[in-house]
């Protein structure tokens, strides 16, 4: 396999969140409206100006993209669905990436977006994949709870990581949260309170779960030029890497596709980990920050003890790690929890965060994890993403 | 060892019972033909005809060659790999049942599942795997421990899964046969609290009335399943103290369709055993749909026992063949109502048994003890299909591979 194509010609501004709410009586669509508003706050654009559009969303049935173009008064030369959840952000990124280097589009709205009603996480639950419907879900119901509670049980056992240590990055995530006017959960955590939170399915207790709610992220995709036209601060993509149901040889997931091209990932950003400024990577669970960061070359599995340990992972640490708060902190609306990643890596690296800035942050790490379809996220990918142009 | 079931105490008439919900049930095509081996207590995953893999979940097709996919049955070992407790559900039944147990099972035949737990089976285990129906008749795995312990059927999650007559109240419906009494004392050895026994023409003795009657924990009532005011006279007394139904009427009188054949005798086999099924669902169903889920006495089963003959027709015995098509057909239709109360709709197929009324048909004939242990075999299991002796597995069997040639066969 060889390296990755370079992606000269492609710039990344924009990161837009919609404010989170726990509940809401909208629909994605709203949402999806909402994001859009946003972004043409920010860039001037209007519907007539975006030529691509990338949609994602778990929420919007019986709608896809096609739906939200004609619902949303666009008239895309180039569309795109990704049903992947936490893996989406990445993904959008990739594809519409490659259509503007390409020529296919020029100016290519990502948009995830999802409400979250009273009830609508039970029936998402109840009706979510073919083998989750025949498969999980009527061994307990117990949602994606149980299924991490398994990972994260074996994982434990396996690699010797203790509560302690998924409390410690919770708890960081917690303290990035407090800056974050957005995020949801706006009191302090203690690994106390963390340790002696109630066990919601063993042994995943009440902090190591997030909160779902509605909300919307976007940014947008473009040239540098165009960026530059509209006065936008832009990144660049170094390198990205994808990977959908790796290892199905394992019982229990311990590992993700990232660990099958991790290399091609550092090799065609030419840089490694630790010249990474933060890391914003998917966190349903702790247990999944803790297999990226092993996964994506960080460190060993059977070091995560000692490599929690000797970090920081608060904004001004050693490792700034989810420093909106997370979704563990500032909530996962729905598909927008694989955007959320995307969208605070390149706030930081373009210096306008929601909170603190990370001190000298170029570049950063992006991580995503989808869709649970049986026993396991079954969506992996990554992005390296560098400062382009402050403006 | 599991904690021996308490008997339940008597119920407080003013509280509210607990309703009587069943797990998500929304399934594919796939699992639901999982579901009509679960129900014959198989153990089977899918198979790929090609390249000969084992799968799981319920595919359409293989994930190795894509080839087409059919159930086989398979090695019942596993190994537990984790273990989860789960304490919190948006599910209203697993809520009303929380904790509940789970756990990742590697499965000797290949794949890795996701499987209901019983209290004693603990990560690293190796396991016994079975396939059951669930409260809405859905496909579940579930492991069990390798060795049977003691009071292992008492795993409050197991019972989930099972009609176990043990401290339940069972109606009998018709005591007055040699296999009634058997089915009577089976189920009270089983550990049935109290065994309602129906007797259709209580004025008239018959054979071993004194000795069963004298049984503690038989309570003889007067039921006759031909006449709607007696079942609902029983149901209106009975109806909310029943968990179990095991009807064991029928009548059967040799015959054929145009050559020796009493139309009486057509009607009166149709009126008992078809009519009758479906007077006796009308009675006793409603109100055991509201008890579905109401602690260790939960109502639980609606048992029939039934001519195999039923599947295929019968030369000689073709009124009661075709009544037994009729009762088999009202059960299909009464599983699928009671599937959303969580009621198991349970049938026990046999060959003819050993009465008067089979005197000239060959061995091997159905002895009323053999009948009494599948009864009690299909409760415990929860099993929705049982073949009860010889006869009746060679031709369910028979009819499973081929349906038309059975019914050839079975009329020569």
């Amino acid at each position: 396999m060889g390296l990755q194509s370079p992606y000269e010609g492609v710039a990344i501004c924009a990161p837009t969140t919609v404010p989170y709410v726990r509940f809401s009586p909208e629909s994605a669509h709203w949402w999806a409206g909402a994001a859009l508003q946003s972004l043409a706050q920010t860039t001037g654009l209007g519907p007539a100006d975006i030529d691509g559009f990338c949609f994602a969303s778990f929420s919007a049935a019986p709608d896809t993209v096609v739906g939200m173009v004609q619902h949303l008064g666009l008239s895309p030369r180039w569309m795109d669905h990704i049903p992947t959840g936490g893996a989406s952000g990445v993904m959008a990124l990739r594809r519409a990436a490659r259509a503007v280097q390409c020529g296919d589009a020029e100016v290519v709205a990502c948009v995830a977006a999802d409400t979250n009603q009273i009830d609508s996480y039970r029936q998402t639950l109840a009706g979510f994949s073919r083998f989750s419907q025949d498969a999980t879900y009527p061994y307990g119901f117990g949602g994606p709870n149980a299924t991490f509670a398994l990972i994260t049980g074996n994982f434990m056992r396996q690699f010797g990581v203790t509560r302690e240590t998924f409390g410690k990055l919770c708890v960081a995530q917690r303290q990035n949260a407090l800056s974050n006017p957005l995020a949801l959960m706006k009191t302090p955590l203690t690994l106390d309170q963390y340790m002696s939170a109630r066990p919601i399915s063993d042994p995943v207790h009440l902090f190591d779960c997030v909160m779902p709610c509605a909300g919307a992220e976007a940014f947008l995709v473009t040239t540098p030029e165009k960026a530059e036209e509209l006065g936008l601060s832009s990144a660049r993509v170094l390198a990205t890497i994808e990977r959908h149901n790796a290892f199905t040889e394992d019982s229990v997931q311990f590992r993700g596709g990232w660990e099958r091209d991790r290399e091609a990932l550092w090799q065609r950003a030419g840089c490694v980990p630790e010249d990474m400024h933060c890391v914003q990577v998917y966190d349903d669970y702790p247990v999944i920050v803790a297999m990226q960061l092993a996964d994506l070359g960080f460190c060993e599995k059977p070091d995560l003890t000692d490599f929690i340990a000797a970090n920081d992972f608060t904004i001004p640490g050693s490792l700034p790690l989810n420093t909106n708060g997370g979704q563990l902190s500032a909530g996962q609306a729905g598909a927008a929890g694989g955007f959320q990643n995307l969208t605070e890596g390149l706030r930081q690296i373009l210096r306008c965060p929601l909170g603190d800035q990370v001190p000298e942050a170029a570049r950063a790490l992006v991580s995503g994890f989808g869709l649970v379809n049986y026993d396991r996220g079954v969506c992996t990918g990554a992005a390296v993403l560098e400062r382009q142009a402050l403006r | 060892m599991t904690e021996p079931l308490p008997i339940p105490k008597r119920k407080d008439p003013l509280k509210r019972s607990r309703f009587g919900l069943v797990p998500p049930g929304l399934r594919s095509r796939a699992a639901s033909e999982m579901a009509t081996f679960a129900a014959q207590g198989r153990f089977v995953l899918q198979s790929c005809d090609r390249c000969r893999s084992i799968t799981y979940p319920p595919r359409d097709r293989c994930p190795s060659c894509w080839g087409t996919l059919t159930w086989a049955d398979q090695d019942r070992g596993a190994r537990i790999e984790a273990v989860t407790t789960i304490r919190h559900s948006t599910d209203n039944f697993f809520r009303n049942h929380m904790p509940w147990r789970i756990g990742t099972a590697r499965l000797d035949a290949g794949p890795v599942a996701i499987v209901h737990l019983h209290g004693e089976v603990q990560q690293g285990d190796r396991v016994r795997m079975t396939l059951r129906l669930d409260r809405g008749g859905n496909p579940a795995l579930f492991a069990v421990p390798q060795k049977e312990t003691p009071n292992m059927q008492d795993d409050p999650q197991l019972r989930c899964f099972t009609a176990d007559p043990k401290h339940r109240r069972v109606l009998v419906t018709d005591g007055r046969t040699a296999i009634g009494q058997a089915i009577a004392r089976a189920l009270l050895k089983a550990g049935a609290q109290t065994v309602f026994l129906g007797d259709a023409d209580p004025l008239m003795r018959y054979p071993g009335k004194a000795e069963i009657e004298a049984q503690e924990g038989i309570e003889p009532v007067s039921l006759n399943l031909t006449d709607s005011g007696s079942v609902q006279e029983l149901a209106a007394q009975l109806g909310g103290r029943v968990d179990i139904v095991v009807n064991t009427a029928g009548f059967v009188r040799p015959g054929g369709v145009a050559f020796g054949a009493k139309l009486s005798d057509l009607q009166a086999t149709f009126d008992l055993g078809a009519v009758g099924l479906a007077r006796l669902a009308q009675g006793f169903a409603p109100a055991m749909s509201a008890r579905s889920d109401d602690g260790v006495n939960s109502a639980a089963a609606f048992l029939d026992i039934v001519p195999v003959s039923g599947l295929s027709g019968q030369s000689g015995y073709a009124g009661a063949a075709a009544s037994a098509a009729a009762r088999l057909s009202l059960m299909s239709g009464l599983r699928g109502e009671m599937q959303q109360s969580g009621i198991r709709v349970l049938s026990v197929l046999t060959g003819p048994v050993d009465d008067d009324w089979h005197q000239d048909l060959p061995q091997p004939k159905v002895a009323p003890g053999q009948l009494a242990r599948a009864v009690v075999h299909a409760l415990t299991e929860g099993q929705g299909i049982t073949c009860a002796g010889d006869v009746a597995k060679d031709l369910f069997a028979r009819w499973q591979a081929n349906p038309l040639l059975t019914m050839r066969e079975e009329n020569r």
